[in-house]
């Protein structure tokens, strides 16, 4: 009878793995412990728990296959209502600016000299192949990142210990508070001042940006934290740096995600600034440079340049949380 | 009755509760949660405590548990006293506790990881576990993809997977509804009788209190004390037609005289004071309304 079970249990179709995983299961089961049956409710024997032969292989909790399943499903049609949306609104846009330019729209607002969509085109082919605006745009980028990094490497850590403890909250919270509310343009002067280089000030300057909403949603996540888990943490064992890792830093997740959605949306504003102030190089820059060259086109090109960049590093944030977080997708306050 | 057979080895799992008291606040907002309760629970014993709502059992629990240190007496597990939580303890809780981010067989492993172990037992163990919780093939879903029932048998096993020598439940069927509550009372004696373990069981439901326990003691209104104690004779496997039994019923109407007095005391201690008996049955013409 024990044997039955055991059959049964090794054609239960896993979720995520192929069929025939089963197959291997039960092979090893042959060298699995006779068990006691557990459908008796008398038992004689005491306290064990019965042996199910392990999966050989350990499953990864989201396959490849789950996320071409998951991403056919959405082809729904409120998805394909969505995307028209989309279109139409960014076409709205251009249509705008088209009319705007083709007729050359006078009343308070002035299309007198705002180039046109086909001049922004054409500026494009010529100047976006050109060595200098990829490496501009290289330059910016390389700039993000790095500031990003570094208010991840030090607002995440920070921001969980601030949430966890309260001595830690009262040293830091004061300094913070403080220098919070101070936008980070204006630590442009004092950074030119502070820093051996511009490069090194630039990136200080995206830093301060994304630093802020990264420690603040942090800190909200270790305290919107449900009590209970942290109580079922502590009596299943895990001590104080367990406790950090396994509970404290999945459990506010979500929010730290939401500060680094945050934190690059404010970078960039920062950065694209402190490059057209203090700037060699850079996305920013270029679109300065071109104003005071009265290169028109360029200037168009930079702003959607920096549009485009920004949707990219948000697109990126937002991928990584959903491959990162997976269980979000069935918590009950998504719109599912 | 507990089975205990004389020749197995030395049981684990004695708690002996001694003359605890908790006070909450200092001052005059010092509010008193229990007071001088004493009760153990034998090795392998299925114990309960019902009481009304807000008379301190939870607080109980949770100095049993570690969470709360007593202002007074102490709390002992096989003669060690209780400072801190610990695997040696499993807890199950009202609220679902499951790890949200950590998939159904991820949970079960949590206290496992903790520990130390390997991935191959941690993977046996957490399998076997599920499998007798019959949620075997939900090892790879979320938390958020299952019903209360499912979560809260995946939090039962759980807390057995480190093997700890008691079982703590704090109304762990509370927020279920009453089929899936008596069809989860049904799994955690056939799952109690397996592991032969220590429970301490937190409950304000009667019935539930008489199938499950070899013992139940009713606490008092706030400040919370021990009001009565009483023996469930009845036999073991238990089966949910005993509850139509005669002996059942007795219990029941034994333990409802018991808390009926603490409840009116917990919800409208005013109305006692006036000398008002049931609940504003004796008002007179003016009706239930005016008192209120």
């Amino acid at each position: 009878m024990g044997s039955m079970a055991r059959v049964n249990i090794a054609a239960v179709p896993i979720p995520g793995v192929d069929a025939d995983a089963g197959r291997v299961v039960e092979s090893m089961v042959a060298s699995a412990p006779e068990p006691a049956s557990h459908e008796t409710p008398e038992l004689t024997k005491p306290a064990t728990i019965e042996p199910v032969a392990p999966e050989p292989e350990i499953v990864p909790i989201v396959s490849l296959r789950d996320v071409a399943q998951g991403l056919l499903k959405h082809i729904t049609r409120e998805r394909m209502i969505t995307a028209v949306l989309a279109c139409v609104s960014i076409g709205t846009l251009f249509l705008i600016w088209y009319l705007g330019t083709k007729y050359r729209f006078e009343f308070y607002i002035r299309f007198k000299n705002v180039p046109t969509p086909a001049e922004v085109f054409q500026q494009a082919m010529q100047v976006g192949l050109s060595n200098k605006f990829v490496y501009n745009i290289a330059m910016s980028v390389r700039r993000i990142l790095t500031g990003f990094a570094i208010a991840i490497a030090i607002g995440v850590p920070l921001g969980l210990m601030i949430g966890r403890y309260a001595r830690v909250r009262d040293l830091f919270m004061p300094v913070t508070e403080i220098l919070r509310p101070i936008p980070a343009i204006a630590w442009v002067p004092m950074s030119i001042m502070l820093w051996p280089n511009n490069e090194a000030a630039i990136v200080f300057i995206t830093f301060i940006g994304a630093f802020f909403p990264i420690l603040l949603n942090t800190i909200h996540g270790v305290h919107s934290l449900d009590g209970v888990l942290i109580r079922a943490g502590r009596c299943l064992g895990a001590n104080e740096p367990q406790l950090f890792w396994n509970v404290i830093l999945p459990g506010s997740l979500p929010h730290i995600f939401t500060g680094l959605a945050v934190g690059m949306g404010v970078a960039w504003v920062s950065l694209i600034a402190a490059e057209m102030i203090s700037g060699q190089y850079g996305v920013g820059y270029f679109t300065w440079e071109a104003y005071s060259l009265v290169d028109y086109p360029a200037i168009m090109l930079g702003m959607i340049t920096i549009g485009v960049l920004g949707l990219a590093c948000s697109g990126i944030i937002r991928m990584v949380g959903v491959l990162l977080m997976p269980w979000l997708a069935f918590a009950s306050g998504s719109k599912r | 009755m507990t089975v205990i057979d004389a020749d197995t080895e030395v049981r684990k799992g004695f708690i002996d509760v001694r003359s605890m008291g908790v006070t909450f606040g200092s001052g005059d907002s010092a509010v008193v949660a229990v007071k001088d309760v004493s009760l153990n629970v034998q090795p392998g014993e299925f114990v309960s405590l019902i009481g009304p709502s807000g008379c301190g059992k939870s607080t109980l629990l949770s100095i049993v548990a570690g969470f709360v240190k007593p202002t007074s007496g102490e709390a002992v597990l096989d003669g060690k006293p209780i400072t801190r939580p610990g695997s040696d303890r499993g807890v199950v809780f009202q609220q679902y506790s499951l790890f949200p981010w950590l998939s159904v067989r991820k949970n079960v492993e949590f206290g496992l990881k903790m520990a130390g172990e390997n991935q191959n037992k941690r993977n046996i163990t957490a399998r076997s576990l599920l499998d007798l919780a019959g949620l075997l093939s939900f090892e790879n879903h979320y938390p958020d993809q299952l019903s209360g029932g499912m979560k809260q048998r995946i939090g039962i096993v759980r807390a057995l997977a480190t093997s700890p020598q008691v079982l703590l439940m704090d109304e762990p069927f509370g927020a279920l509804d009453t089929q899936t509550r008596v069809v989860m009372q049904e799994i955690l004696t056939n799952i109690w009788q397996q592991f032969r373990i220590s429970v301490l069981f937190i409950t304000h439901d009667i019935e539930e209190s008489i199938f499950l326990s070899d013992r139940i003691y009713v606490m008092t209104a706030r400040p919370g004390r021990i009001k009565a104690e009483i023996k469930v004779p009845l036999p073991r496997p238990r089966k949910a037609e005993m509850t139509d039994s005669p002996e059942f019923m007795n219990l029941v109407q034994e333990l409802k005289g018991l808390i009926r007095e603490e409840s009116l005391a917990a919800m409208a201690p005013e109305l006692k004071d006036r000398g008002l008996s049931g609940f504003g049955m004796k008002v007179g013409p003016k009706g239930v309304g005016e008192i209120f």
